[in-house]
């Protein structure tokens, strides 16, 4: 197997920020609380909604960074 | 029943009868053989980068979810939340594993999991179990989707009781029916986009109009009982809410693309950047599904359950009226029929794609593997047409004779039993090294222990596992699922050593990635 052929199958540290979107999503403490309110929505709520958003920027970080 | 609300209703049937239509005419979309399997079952594998988006979104976020995750949220509070942290794990999973077992499918122009498992392993009882497994947890998320249908088409003030009052839901089906028999999944393809369109518009709208009519989101969560706001915290020696949360959220997702429907619309994909590229812009409904949920807190500001014109919808539905209420309540009406067929359209789109998944697992691992080994191309596309009828029939006849909670019941089980193939399937698609015989045992085991488990806990979704005297509260399709691969990594070398043959494997390293 030569190398190129390697990185394409293989492991890229850029999948770390898939590890920081998975222990960040599924780590209730992080999250469990009222305050601060955003408009009038406590934080357990657009905390969550504005990660979705920060995982898309992330995923499409990956992507950039995978791509040959 | 209130009465029938003519201007929605007219509205819901225009663009009722608009989709069936483009499901017909999609039969020449991108034309292709339709007397091949690939090209009815899986859209001859065309669609680029924006078609995936929808029909994957179409598929995932379905009508029943609309209806049930705001539901949940009105009844139980921040646990129906969990649809946040799922529905953002399940996207690294498929940039990464579904992406191989796309490259691989492709290659070997493989159509189901089956298929893939069975060139991997070269065992056809445990491409048999995967199947049987994917046909079994499909066809109540079929009956669910019907829900979706029922709750708006009663909302709407049309049917009742007895059969005449279920005949909205027949004509519906035999529709659905139809054109997915002709058209295959260029149908749900292209409706998919309407819907979307319709989902999106209905969502931004409740999410923006209805704040206002209640005085913000201040005063909407002040309504809301604090018990509910958020996750209780866990008392001492138990993980309590926060490990029921995180891991109803984790074993979600990890089952979530092992179900057939999400499978035929990943390898519908065109190529590898394509899925790629959907990992990051699927979350764009993530985010709709997020303020979707918030509408059942929408809910209980407005007081809608306790106003006696939705008291018979909520004594017919449960809680699952609770969004038809509320955008009754809130819309006027023509806007109401836009939303309600946002709804009832989100229904036909993954029902068609299930029941198409259902038949290309039928037809290729059953019919195929056990019973006419060497079909024509067109025999095989014959057959998973006619099975995708009876299918969709056979959820019409259990929706209509058999009560809704048993729909829900089993669709809880479904999840159970379908994360019992990951080993095969997600972790196949990185190694040979596991005995097929021991994922077999694997499998079984993982499928008896957790219906067990859900049975014993009266078909709860977390189950109390005790340990050292503390108490961790957790889905059970985690568990079991551990269990599951416990045994196939004992049992491999185990059974490795019983046989005398090595290991035959139809795939090469190179066939999984680009």
């Amino acid at each position: 197997m030569n190398n190129a052929e390697h990185k394409r199958g293989g492991w890229s540290w850029w999948y770390l920020l898939f590890v920081v979107q998975f222990l960040v999503a599924l780590w209730p403490p992080l999250y469990n609380k009222a305050e601060p309110y955003f408009i009038g929505i406590p934080f357990f709520y657009w905390f969550q909604l504005l990660w979705v958003l920060v995982c898309a920027v992330l995923t499409a970080a990956v992507y950039w960074g995978t791509k040959e | 029943m209130a009465e029938v609300n003519w201007v929605a209703l007219t509205v819901f049937v225009l663009l009722f009868a608009f989709v069936s239509w483009l499901g017909f005419a999609a039969a020449r979309w991108r034309k292709g053989d339709l007397d091949q399997l690939h090209e009815w079952g899986l859209g001859g594998r065309r669609f680029g980068t924006l078609i995936t988006w929808f029909l994957v979104g179409g598929d995932l976020y379905t009508a029943y979810t609309f209806i049930a995750v705001p539901a949940l949220a009105f009844g139980a509070g921040a646990i129906a939340f969990f649809a946040v942290p799922y529905t953002v794990v399940i996207y690294p999973l498929l940039f990464l594993v579904f992406r191989r077992i796309w490259y691989v499918c492709n290659k070997h122009n493989y159509i189901t999991a089956g298929d893939f498992v069975r060139g991997r392993f070269d065992n056809r009882w445990l491409a048999l179990a995967v199947t049987v497994t994917g046909i079994v947890a499909t066809m109540p998320y079929i009956a669910l989707q019907l829900v979706g249908i029922q709750v708006v088409v009663g909302a709407l003030g049309v049917g009742g009781a007895g059969l005449l009052g279920d005949l909205p839901l027949i004509i519906a089906f035999l529709v659905l029916a139809a054109f997915t028999y002709s058209s295959g999944l260029r149908a749900p393809a292209s409706i998919a986009i309407v819907k979307d369109v319709l989902i999106y518009i209905t969502a931004l709208a409740a999410i923006i109009i209805i704040p206002t009519q209640l005085g913000g989101f201040g005063k909407i969560f002040a309504a809301v009982p604090p018990q509910k706001l958020l996750l209780a915290v866990p008392g001492p020696n138990s993980t309590g809410a926060y490990s029921a949360y995180a891991t109803l959220a984790l074993g979600s997702a990890l089952a979530l693309f092992l179900y057939p429907h999400s499978l035929t619309a990943v390898l519908s994909a065109s190529s590898g950047a394509a899925i790629k590229r959907n990992a990051a812009l699927l979350p764009g409904y993530t985010f709709m599904l997020g303020l979707l949920a918030l509408l059942g807190f929408f809910v209980i500001a407005s007081g809608v359950h306790e106003m006696p014109a939705f008291h018979a919808g909520f004594e017919r539905f449960g809680n699952n009226f609770a969004v038809p209420a509320l955008l009754l309540q809130s819309f006027p009406s023509w806007f109401v029929g836009v939303a309600f067929a946002a709804i009832g359209i989100g229904a036909l789109v993954p029902a068609a794609i299930m029941s198409i998944a259902a038949a290309n697992l039928y037809t290729r691992n059953i019919h195929r593997e056990f019973i006419n080994k060497n079909p024509t191309g067109k025999q095989e596309a014959q057959m998973a047409k006619l099975v995708s009828l009876v299918v969709k029939v056979g959820a019409l006849v259990f929706i209509l004779f058999v009560p809704t909670k048993y729909a829900i019941q089993l669709q809880l089980l479904g999840g159970i039993w379908i994360i019992q193939t990951l080993p095969a399937v997600m972790i196949g698609a990185y190694t040979r090294w596991f005995n097929a015989w021991a994922l077999l045992v694997g499998w079984a085991v993982g499928t008896i222990a957790g219906t067990w488990m859900a049975i014993a806990t009266n078909l709860a979704t977390s189950y109390p596992l005790e340990l050292g005297g503390h108490t961790f509260p957790g889905y059970t399709a985690v568990y079991t699922l551990i269990l599951n691969l416990g045994l196939a990594l004992v049992l491999t070398p185990l059974f490795n050593g019983l046989s005398r043959q090595a290991p035959r494997d139809a795939t090469l390293p190179a066939d999984y990635h680009a």
